[in-house]
């Protein structure tokens, strides 16, 4: 299994993703360079966290415009499985290939502490390893992270199961969001499933020494993901 | 071809939270400004075009922002276009 992790100028998750998905999923990694414009070989790719370009005009808006993108794009039709963190989610965003937006928290604060998920489709490459209604403990660290889609997009989006995990306490209730997601959506699918985006990092949960290893068995759902050849 | 100043006003959209607008009112209304209300913040892109018009440089101006330079999803946005 070999994974590809994008590295944007300003990306800061790159390293994390790259040090953990190889040492705690004992998976092939391989850093890809914004400006390259073939993935093959890689089975999935990741779309780390970080402040890619500065985010200047909007949080991902100029990554979006990165050569690597294009083919990314075209690998997404394919069913390639692409996950974005944070940052990553934010250009997912940007780039349309998730619904949605990611707005200013709405307390204005930089929100880096843990939190819960409970987790609604487990039908994804990102989540198959899964239970519905199973709760993950995951860091989340980012500014802007405050889910947003209009109303006649979010009954589409909830109405679909494109809603893969909300924030939620440790015995899976649903919490309100404190960064102010609507719905208390952290995770959201494309109809097709195979390009997840989420605020909280579990590829910094990977291991007990980091102080949780939550994360490791959601990206293990990745080894049981079905190969597609892009 | 004239040279145009166009001016895109981009303002979060009706019911997109606003969080940056509502300190800015707690803050105004700690200056005892307390008539202020619905304080939205958005932000202001200047920049020149060459077109053949200004009804044109419009038409540019608005692809920009349908592409680039405003997110539909959570900014609508105004423009203002001049001759330089």
């Amino acid at each position: 299994m070999h994974v590809g992790v994008i590295s944007f100028p300003g990306s800061n998750g790159d390293h994390d993703a790259l040090a953990n998905l190889e040492s705690d999923l004992g998976v092939t990694v391989r850093r890809v360079d914004y400006r390259e414009t073939r993935l093959t070989g890689l089975d999935a790719v990741v779309l780390p966290g970080g402040f890619s370009y500065g985010d200047a005009l909007r949080c991902g808006a100029i990554a979006r415009f990165a050569p690597v993108m294009t083919e990314l794009q075209r690998a997404s039709v394919d069913g390639l499985p692409i996950l974005g963190i944070c940052n990553g989610f934010q250009v997912l965003c940007e780039a349309h290939l998730l619904p949605g937006a990611l707005l200013r928290n709405k307390t204005l604060k930089f929100h880096c502490h843990w939190t819960h998920l409970r987790f609604e489709n487990v039908s994804t490459p990102w989540t198959n390893n899964l239970e519905v209604g199973e709760v993950l403990r995951l860091p989340v660290a980012h500014g802007e992270g405050s889910y947003f889609i209009g109303a006649d997009e979010l009954a589409q989006l909830e109405g679909n199961g494109q809603v893969v995990a909300r924030y939620s306490d440790a015995a899976g209730n649903v919490v309100e969001a404190v960064n102010g997601s609507v719905n208390s959506i952290a995770a959201v699918c494309n109809e097709s499933g195979n390009v997840v985006g989420l605020m909280p990092h579990p590829e910094r949960a990977t291991n007990d020494l980091i102080g949780g290893a939550d994360g490791l068995k959601m990206l293990k759902s990745l080894l049981q993901a079905e190969p597609v050849a892009v | 071809m004239s040279l145009y100043i166009v001016e895109a006003e981009i303002m979060p959209k009706r019911g997109v939270n606003d969080p940056q607008g509502e300190s800015v009112l707690s803050g105004l209304k700690l200056l005892g400004f307390d008539r202020t209300s619905k304080v939205r913040v958005g932000k202001l892109i200047r920049f020149q075009v060459e077109a053949e018009s200004a009804d044109a440089a419009h038409a540019q101006a608005t692809e920009m922002c349908d592409k680039l330079l405003a997110n539909p999803v959570i900014e609508e946005y105004e423009l203002k276009v001049a001759e330089a």
